[in-house]
């Protein structure tokens, strides 16, 4: 790296730099979370069609079973995360802040959790690139740093946009998290191995590891694992918030930005997070599907927090109780303080992209009522998109929707920094969540409305073409029936020519 | 544990800064008391009296139309910007003067400068400098009528209740002969007279600049370096950035530089432009009040310089010796249009908000 390159990339000018809060979550061992009696398998884990159930209740299954299928060309599929016997295929409440339920298939362990047959792959890199994709997909590995998108339909597109650089993302900006943390430390070696076989399935030259340097045991450790490997580097960032999201560490690591409304491929770069890499390891080489992860418990009502191996499908509770609650905790949120969702209570199941349950106490959960905006600027300068944050909330509020999307809503990422350091504490986030919410219905509407008026022309059209198809057909008919009546003149007719009703009366 | 419990609700993010803005109003007026305890002392109990006056006008006048407008009276008032605008206004205005001087001036402040546009964050105008304005213009006697510094322990110097006479019952025929005119008004008078600068500023009644402030003006202006200092304090907190101070005094020192060079027997110099009248008041706190300056850096520096060459052009070439207040508000005039103009580079877009094109 060049002096130039060493002053302007380590210090980003945007984003905020809040309390981590990791530890002493962070530094406690790995946990694994004791099997519960029910698992509660949600069919939707995932960006895409949800999974269909191809298990009847009743049935015995194992371990890494398939027990739902992939709908769709973006889908993942579901496998048991124990053994045992399913004993519903019903609703519980969906990890999201409506509380609305969603299919989900219940799994009455037997406690014994016994594998299903599982079929290593000793080489990976002697199957094609294409089997990769096709193994990990079959694994349901979805992207675990919280997109959930499909890890092997990202596999696909880096291959055919010809990705030079895949970047792993380690950064793990979001406050009092650290699941990527512990598998950094913990399994670098799979990590590492894993993000080699996502390198050959893109066909990717070099791999940077982006690691936000508040974690300097884990950039240990994945120094270490990389070090045989001269295409590998670990590349330290600096900790600020939102250095996890692909736009901006792709920007700190490799200098290019993403075009606005282009995908990071086409830029030649692709991103995967550390536990995804580590899961398409498991896949591979234990041929094992995605069926736990690491998750961060952690917050000020919990009394032993930390990260906890969860099989997916253990409920939030079954996790508290694990952690120890101390006392009603105040606020349940579902991923990281700064984008994570609100838990309306604790009987919804852990998802592949849950990487944390923060149980927060009532002095974590205080937010301070909102004020007038004095225009100061704090948000601009956060904003890592460079957006007018101020603005935007102002033409929000005065319902003025296309003026703020003329501000750039469209490229709002929903970080959070915006709303964060704003002294008067205005739910900034909450009213772009709004007016992207309210403009995207806006445009389902009109799609609907043009099409419906499509369809109304059409009828139209048709309806007055028929009505000249009849015209036309009575006038034909007319001048057949003319020509018959002169023909019949000329030879006097043996009967009288039917008389419509309205020519009676006159 | 497994029942439910209310819950509200609540976007993220799920963590707050621990800034507010009675924290940024409150460190302003921090940085603000060395400049105006060191006033205190110079002008003694009239200014300390004023100095009250105008504040609790300014409060008054904000509680008044927040009553007015049925909204919550102390959460608004404890937010402190009405305590800060009064006392800017305060610090603007020449320390002796009569009491009605503050009170007009601080209900102005509050009531037309900012609450009759919609309270704080709304106003297109900086309420202390709406109001200085006002006053300026509708009573340019007592406004410009300014005392030479009478240390509050001299003996020569009010006392309290002397002071309380001066502030309340107008100015004793005998302390008359104390009024003394700023540096700006004096050179306009002598270049007025046909006397050029060479000459009157080398007779024995020229005010002197004085860094330690000793000299006639207002309460804010005389102590040019504990103003200086108070405004290195907030830029030292990060509540105000180097742009707008930056632009506004290197345009004024820039004109001044470039003019005295060119004639010095009728243009000022540098220091006299920049330790004089509001400049450095003008630059770090009133020039850099959020509500009304531009929300990017650039339109910042631009906001900045233009404040710098109207104060420049108006104390130079128009028809008051002090031009700060004004030229802040023909800049905050522009403060929407500098918006409309400049903003900031979008992520994945250029200036002018296309894409950028994809070069893998």
């Amino acid at each position: 790296m060049g002096i130039f390159e060493k002053i302007f990339r380590r210090q980003p000018h945007w984003g905020v730099h809040p309390d981590d809060n990791k530890r002493p979550a962070a530094d406690a061992p790995l946990r694994s979370l004791p099997l519960p009696e029910l698992l509660h398998v949600p069919m939707q884990q995932h960006v895409g069609g949800p999974a269909r159930p191809v298990v009847l209740v009743g049935q015995a299954v194992r371990k890494g079973q398939l027990i739902a299928e992939a709908q769709g060309n973006i889908s993942a599929p579901v496998h048991a995360p124990t053994s045992g016997r399913i004993s519903a295929i019903g609703e519980i409440t969906a990890p999201h802040p409506s509380g609305l339920a969603q299919l989900a298939i219940t799994i009455a362990a037997d406690g014994a959790d016994a594998w299903c047959e599982r079929a290593p792959v000793s080489d990976p890199f002697a199957l094609a690139p294409e089997e990769i994709a096709r193994l990990t997909a079959a694994a349901g590995v979805v992207g675990l740093g919280g997109a959930t998108f499909p890890a092997a339909v990202k596999f696909n597109l880096g291959r055919r946009l010809k990705v030079s650089t895949l970047i792993v993302n380690g950064g793990e900006c979001e406050p009092y998290l650290s699941s990527d943390d512990r598998i950094m430390r913990d399994r670098a070696s799979e990590v590492v191995d894993g993000l080699r076989i996502v390198m050959y399935a893109i066909g990717a030259r070099e791999a940077l590891i982006g690691i936000e340097d508040n974690k300097p045991e884990a950039i240990a450790a994945m120094t270490i694992a990389a070090a045989p490997f001269g295409n590998v580097q670990v590349r330290p960032v600096p900790a600020r918030y939102p250095m996890g999201s692909d736009k901006q560490l792709i920007q700190t690591l490799t200098g290019k930005e993403v075009p606005a409304d282009a995908r990071a491929a086409e830029v030649g770069v692709l991103v995967h997070n550390v536990s995804t890499c580590a899961a398409v390891h498991r896949a591979l080489r234990c041929g094992e599907p995605l069926v736990e992860r690491i998750v961060t418990v952690n917050g000020g009502a919990l009394t032993r927090p930390g990260n906890f191996m969860a099989p997916l499908g253990a409920l939030v509770v079954d996790l508290l109780r694990f952690a120890g609650v101390n006392g009603r905790p105040a606020r349940l949120v579902l991923g990281g303080p700064m984008m994570g969702v609100v838990l309306p209570h604790a009987r919804v199941p852990i998802v592949k992209g849950a990487s944390g349950i923060l149980a927060f106490d009532a002095g974590e959960a205080q937010i301070p009522a909102a004020g007038p905006c004095i225009r100061c600027g704090s948000c601009t300068r956060a904003c890592p998109m460079g957006l007018l944050p101020l603005e935007m909330a102002s033409r929000i509020g005065a319902e003025d929707l296309d003026a703020a999307a003329g501000f750039g809503l469209s490229d709002c990422i929903g970080c959070g920094c915006c709303a964060y350091v704003c002294p008067s504490h205005i739910p900034l986030v909450q009213y772009f969540s709004y007016a992207k919410g309210e403009l995207s219905a806006r445009e389902r509407s009109r799609l609907r409305n043009d099409a419906t008026r499509r369809l109304a022309d059409e009828r139209q059209a048709r309806l007055a073409r028929e009505a000249r198809e009849k015209v036309a057909a009575a006038a034909r008919r007319k001048a057949e029936r003319d020509a018959a009546k002169a023909a019949a003149t000329t030879r006097p007719a043996p009967v009288a020519v039917a008389v419509a009703p309205g020519e009676v009366a006159t | 544990m497994s029942g439910r419990w209310p819950v509200i609700p609540v976007a993220a993010p799920h963590a707050a800064s621990t800034g507010s803005v009675a924290r940024v109003m409150l460190w302003v007026c921090a940085a603000l008391l060395p400049a105006t305890l060191y006033g205190f002392w110079l002008y003694g109990w009239p200014a300390i009296h004023l100095w009250w006056i105008t504040i609790a006008s300014a409060i008054v006048g904000e509680a008044f139309c927040l009553r007015l407008m049925q909204r919550p009276v102390l959460p608004v008032l404890g937010d402190g910007s009405a305590l800060l605008t009064g006392w800017l206004l305060a610090l603007s205005l020449p320390p002796w003067a009569p009491w009605w001087v503050g009170v007009v001036g601080g209900l102005f402040a509050t009531v037309i400068g900012k609450q009759v546009f919609g309270g704080l964050g709304q106003n297109l105008f900086n309420p202390a400098m709406v109001a200085r304005v006002a006053l300026l213009i509708s009573f340019p006697v007592p406004m410009t009528r300014w005392t030479a510094p009478m240390p509050i322990l001299s003996t020569v110097a009010p006392g309290f209740v002397d002071g309380l006479r001066i502030t309340f019952g107008g100015l004793p025929a005998a302390l008359d002969a104390t009024s003394s005119a700023t540096l700006f008004g004096y050179a306009r008078s002598e270049l007025s007279r046909g006397v050029d600068l060479l000459q009157s500023f080398s007779a024995t009644q020229a005010p002197a600049i004085s860094f330690l402030g000793e000299r006639a003006g207002s309460l804010g202006e005389t102590a040019s370096l504990l103003i200086a200092a108070g405004g290195l304090l907030l830029l030292a907190l990060r509540i105000i950035s180097w742009h707008i101070p930056f632009a506004m005094l290197a345009t004024i020192a820039g004109s001044a530089l470039l003019m005295h060079s060119v004639d010095p027997a009728r243009y000022l110099d540098v220091a006299t432009h920049l330790l004089s009248g509001g400049a450095l008041l003008g630059a770090f706190f009133i020039a850099t009040d959020y509500v009304t300056s531009p929300n990017t850096w650039a339109g910042q520096l631009v906001f900045g310089a233009g404040v710098g060459f109207l104060t420049y052009v108006i104390r130079t070439w128009g028809g008051y010796p002090e031009g700060v207040a004004f030229a802040v508000l023909l800049m905050n005039a522009l403060t929407p249009v500098i918006d409309r103009f400049i903003r900031p580079r979008v992520y994945g877009r250029d200036r002018r908000g296309a894409a950028l094109e994809i070069d893998a």
